[in-house]
């Protein structure tokens, strides 16, 4: 509860700063806030008394006895990466005319983002995600004069508030049949095998789940994130497919991968494998063949979604809450890499072309091997974060018997490859023209921080899978 | 300690070697080289004087949570390896002394990161590090093939990436799947450590095993490569610089020869009952198609390349060949020899293309001639190499050759007359090679080629003092050799049974 609360109170002094013109406080404002929010995230590992962190009458839980673990680490991985996002954005947000209200859209944002870590009621479940998505609609037309921007906010906002009525069409039917919003309650009635349940239950459930299958951009309701992702401002797409892709997946697993739905996993394990599979080939195929890198990031993304829902798919198996939170870490940190990367080319070659990689190698080494860094981990090449998660993932797709899902995200993974090859041939090979690349130090530590986190995460992956042991041990 | 100092001495030299500025950087990478070799020595005199040395063994928790180890050991089929390796690298950098790179810190940090993981491969004991620096050697040879290769290759080595990116994927999925029937321990991890991999079979029905079979053939057929998983070589090999190509050929196709030997052989004794015959069809294959490409080839080193198919493919044979209570380990120890020999004989064989490269222009059969002529130095161990090549006796090719042959005679001996193929055609190719290059009437390209440099000289000369040593006393290789191959003949002989 802690984080939220802090978040929200940023976001809202945020929006006083405007009023109170103490507009120069507001970077070392944020970034100590996101850090607070952070360390009382973590400390819920230290805390534990009875109640193991329930709020509001139980709608909110931090932990349980089953799951101490993964709302706490999958809450600090989304602030983590809010915190290198906000780093990353540093001049986006001050080329705007209205940077306290998008700052505090941003954290009001975060917030809905860490009630989908926690939340254990359906109604929290629904206003997490219209918390989350409510300021992105409004981030993705930031650029007011842009038309691709409001292209992008528009069929943002008419696409997510369609799932929203899948989402809670499917969380009516729910209560229909169950006759709570309780997860506790739903939950004690879908073990309950001896009471068959109505039709009408298994309606819901598939509503839900496309709802959450849209938010989370994966196939077959993938269709409005590469247009959404391309016209957004650079930033906000960035943020969109880190930040909110881990939340919509953890809400995901949240809901399938606990007691609540996971007694149906028979009924809906083999709809979301499928899912997976489709995602994996239609987001790296169509990857392939795009020449504006910000497209084929959005792709990427895609794919990404695919590799997490095949995670979900893969319910029989104990890895899957750590395949998730450890591939969404290592995708979150190796896509601001990328994104920041691609902010300093667009800014001094007005494109986003391949070709606008050419000979970056030469031009500015720290972009090129930070780059390529994320690159590797993107595309789950050992030894950086990305191949760790990889491997989590087919793991937990082998030992719950989906051998040919894995089979599949092999072969999307050679696809990711060959795209995210093309840019690092680009860097290194192709000649470079006059166009001078510079990087401000700001990103030039996060550049660094980002590959570094990478890096090690690859090695030792047990740094972040221990701190869910630890808890765990509690 | 002492094998894992092997692993990390190069990686402590290259990263030094990356912070090395101006002209000396050659010279200080070929002084690392060495002292690596001399260590590798050392750790060959360790073995000898007690194979049961703690101190080759290192085994140390790294990732507790999915029961990964960082175990690396040391026995007598990994030591030929790590000295083949250790021997190489100092020729292959000495042998690159002549070309001015751009970037050369980088380009010998490279060779040192990838010396790193090759010996990883061969140390390794666990299945999850073994996979680690079996993707950790391919990104240095991507690099220095991408950024100092020839024409046309960007897409050349985008292509051998991508190929052998497919093989060791499949080798990760046929790695994970033995890994999830390993017993677990109490706190529910499964176990990569090769000896549990090795009981994993035990809970396996056939066609899971054969599925692993498959994706852990298919690795190394492409690393080495194996028809019809060859596509990739010829080119990869024509365009790559020259110490590229000897990186490739010389050393890292053993990784997949050694991991028939170690990491296939053994795991899945049903699938190989089952899917054996067709491998050792497909090495068999191998070997006749590549020679018989090779004799057609009118560029020398695309002759080379081929003519390493045909090598890597009787390995294979001889390897894929050995079957529990019906065949004698010949084969094997044939083929750890020939990996050792072979290593050695085509990297002089690449560096005498890159000498004729270098000082007439070109590499066509048809416009040279008559070196012997004008340099008869350079003829006579072009000569001794060639000899080593096509394995005439008292070389190094011939013991090995002459095992290889043995073992698969013993398992079919239709098998060994198409193999048996290879000493004739590859006497074809190679004499007509000699012949073209060295023979007749030294032309306008021929006559100016001059006398060899000192460098040149020195790597030649301890080529073919391999050559002749390892052929005239190959004991302490077959030594090495037979200790190690006995416990893989135990860990064997109960699934026949």
């Amino acid at each position: 509860m802690k984080p939220i609360l802090i978040l929200t109170g940023l976001g809202i002094l945020t929006l006083l700063a405007e009023l109170f013109r103490f507009r120069k406080a507001l970077f070392p404002l944020v970034i100590i806030g996101l850090l607070g929010a952070l360390a009382a995230t973590i400390s819920y590992a230290w805390y534990d008394d009875g109640a193991m962190g329930a709020f509001i009458n139980g709608m909110l839980r931090f932990g349980s006895k089953e799951a101490v673990s993964f709302p706490m680490i999958t809450s600090a991985i989304i602030i983590t990466t809010a915190l290198l996002w906000y780093l990353m954005q540093k001049d986006f947000l001050s080329d705007e005319s209205n940077v306290t209200d998008h700052t505090a859209l941003v954290m009001f944002m975060l917030a809905g983002a860490i009630i989908l870590t926690c939340f254990s009621n359906l109604t929290m479940l629904f206003l997490g995600v219209e918390i989350l998505s409510i300021p992105l609609y409004v981030m993705a037309g930031s650029r007011k004069n842009d038309l691709h921007s409001n292209e992008s906010a528009f069929k943002y906002f008419l696409t997510g508030s369609f799932a929203s009525g899948f989402l809670l069409f499917g969380i009516a039917l729910i209560y229909g049949a169950v006759g709570s919003f309780d997860m506790n309650v739903i939950g004690e009635v879908m073990m309950d095998s001896a009471k068959a349940q109505p039709a009408f239950l298994y309606a819901g459930v598939v509503l839900l789940l496309v709802g959450m299958l849209f938010k989370v951009s994966a196939a077959p309701f993938h269709f409005w994130a590469p247009d959404v992702y391309q016209g957004a401002p650079t930033a906000v797409t960035a943020l969109m497919s880190t930040v909110v892709k881990t939340a919509a997946i953890v809400a995901i697993a949240n809901l399938f991968l606990s007691k609540v739905l996971g007694p149906l996993a028979s009924f809906w394990a083999p709809v979301l494998a499928v899912c997976a599979a489709l995602t994996l080939l239609i987001g790296n195929i169509s990857a392939v063949v795009q020449t504006s890198v910000k497209r084929m990031l959005a792709f990427s993304s895609i794919s990404h979604a695919g590799f997490l829902v095949m995670a979900v798919a893969a319910v029989g198996s104990s890895m899957a809450p750590r395949a998730i939170y450890f591939y969404t870490a290592a995708y979150s940190f190796a896509s601001i890499t990328a994104f920041t990367v691609l902010l300093n080319i667009i800014k001094a070659h007005r494109n986003d072309n391949v070709d606008s990689f050419n000979g970056l190698a030469k031009k500015n080494p720290l972009l090129a091997v930070t780059m390529t860094i994320g690159l590797l981990s993107l595309a789950g090449i050992p030894p950086t974060a990305g191949f760790f998660g990889k491997y989590y993932i087919f793991a937990a797709a082998f030992s719950s018997g989906y051998g040919w899902l894995a089979v599949v995200g092999i072969l999307a993974s050679l696809i990711g490859v060959y795209y995210y090859f093309r840019l690092i041939i680009a860097m290194y090979f192709r000649p470079a023209d006059e166009t001078a690349v510079t990087v401000s130090s700001t990103h030039q530590v996060l550049l660094f921080v980002t590959a570094v986190f990478t890096i090690v995460l690859g090695l030792l992956p047990d740094l972040l899978l221990n701190i869910s042991a630890m808890a765990d041990g509690k | 300690m002492i094998t894992a100092s092997l692993i990390g001495l190069p990686l402590v030299f290259g990263l030094l070697l990356l912070f090395t500025r101006g002209e000396g950087v050659k010279r200080v990478a070929l002084a690392a080289s060495v002292i690596t070799f001399l260590f590798a020595l050392f750790a060959f005199w360790t073995l000898q004087q007690n194979p049961a040395d703690p101190n080759l063994e290192n085994d140390s928790v790294w990732i507790a949570s999915i029961g990964v180890n960082f175990h690396v050991a040391m026995g007598g089929i990994s030591m030929v390896l790590v000295l083949l390796t250790c021997l190489l690298t100092p020729l292959i950098i000495l042998s690159s002394f002549r070309n001015q790179y751009e970037n050369p810190s980088t380009f010998y940090a490279l060779i040192s990161f990838m010396q790193m993981a090759l010996i990883g491969v061969f140390v390794a004991r666990d299945g999850f590090l073994f996979y680690i620096f079996w993707e950790l050697a391919l990104i240095p040879i991507y690099f220095i093939c991408l950024l100092w290769g020839g024409e046309n290759r960007g897409a050349i080595t985008f292509k051998f990436f991508i190929y052998t990116l497919f093989g060791s994927l499949f080798m990760l999925a046929a790695l994970i799947m033995l890994y999830i029937h390993t017993p677990a321990s109490d706190a529910g991890a499964h176990s990569f450590d090769l000896i549990s991999l090795y009981s994993a079979h035990e809970s396996m029905t056939a066609a899971q095993q054969g599925w692993v079979f498959w994706g852990l053939f298919l690795a190394f057929a492409i690393k080495m490569p194996v028809f019809p998983f060859h596509t990739w070589q010829p080119d990869t090999y024509v365009t790559a610089p020259t110490t590229g190509t000897m990186l490739l050929s010389g050393i890292m196709l053993k990784m997949g020869t050694y991991g028939l030997i170690v990491w296939l052989l053994p795991l899945v004794p049903e699938a190989l009952e089952t899917w054996g015959p067709l491998a050792v069809v497909l090495s068999v294959i191998s070997v006749v198609y590549a020679s018989a490409m090779a004799i057609v080839q009118q560029d020398f080193k695309r002759l080379i390349a081929y003519s390493s198919i045909a090598h890597v493919g009787l390995i294979a044979a001889g390897i894929m060949a050995y079957t529990p209570g019906k065949t004698g380990t010949e084969g094997i120890a044939g083929a750890v020899m020939q990996m050792f020999s072979h290593g050695i004989n085509v990297v002089g064989l690449f560096f005498i293309a890159e000498i004729v490269l270098q000082r007439t222009g070109t590499r066509e059969l048809g416009k040279l001639g008559g070196i012997r002529n004008v340099n008869p130095l350079f003829a006579v161990l072009f000569l001794i190499i060639l000899l080593g090549s096509v394995a005439l006796p008292l070389t190094n090719g011939f013991v090995g050759e002459f095992l290889l042959m043995n073992g698969i005679y013993q398992y079919s001996a239709t098998a060994a007359v198409f193999a048996g193929l290879t000493i004739i055609l590859g006497a074809v190719y190679m004499l007509r090679s000699y012949q073209s290059i060295m023979l007749g009437e030294s032309n306008s390209v021929t006559a100016n080629f001059g006398a060899l440099s000192g460098n040149e000289k020195a790597v030649l000369l301890i080529v073919c003092a391999a050559v002749i040593v390892f052929g005239v006393y190959p004991k302490p290789l077959l030594d090495l050799i037979q200790t190690d191959l006995r416990s893989l003949t135990l860990l064997m002989a109960p699934a026949s049974n």
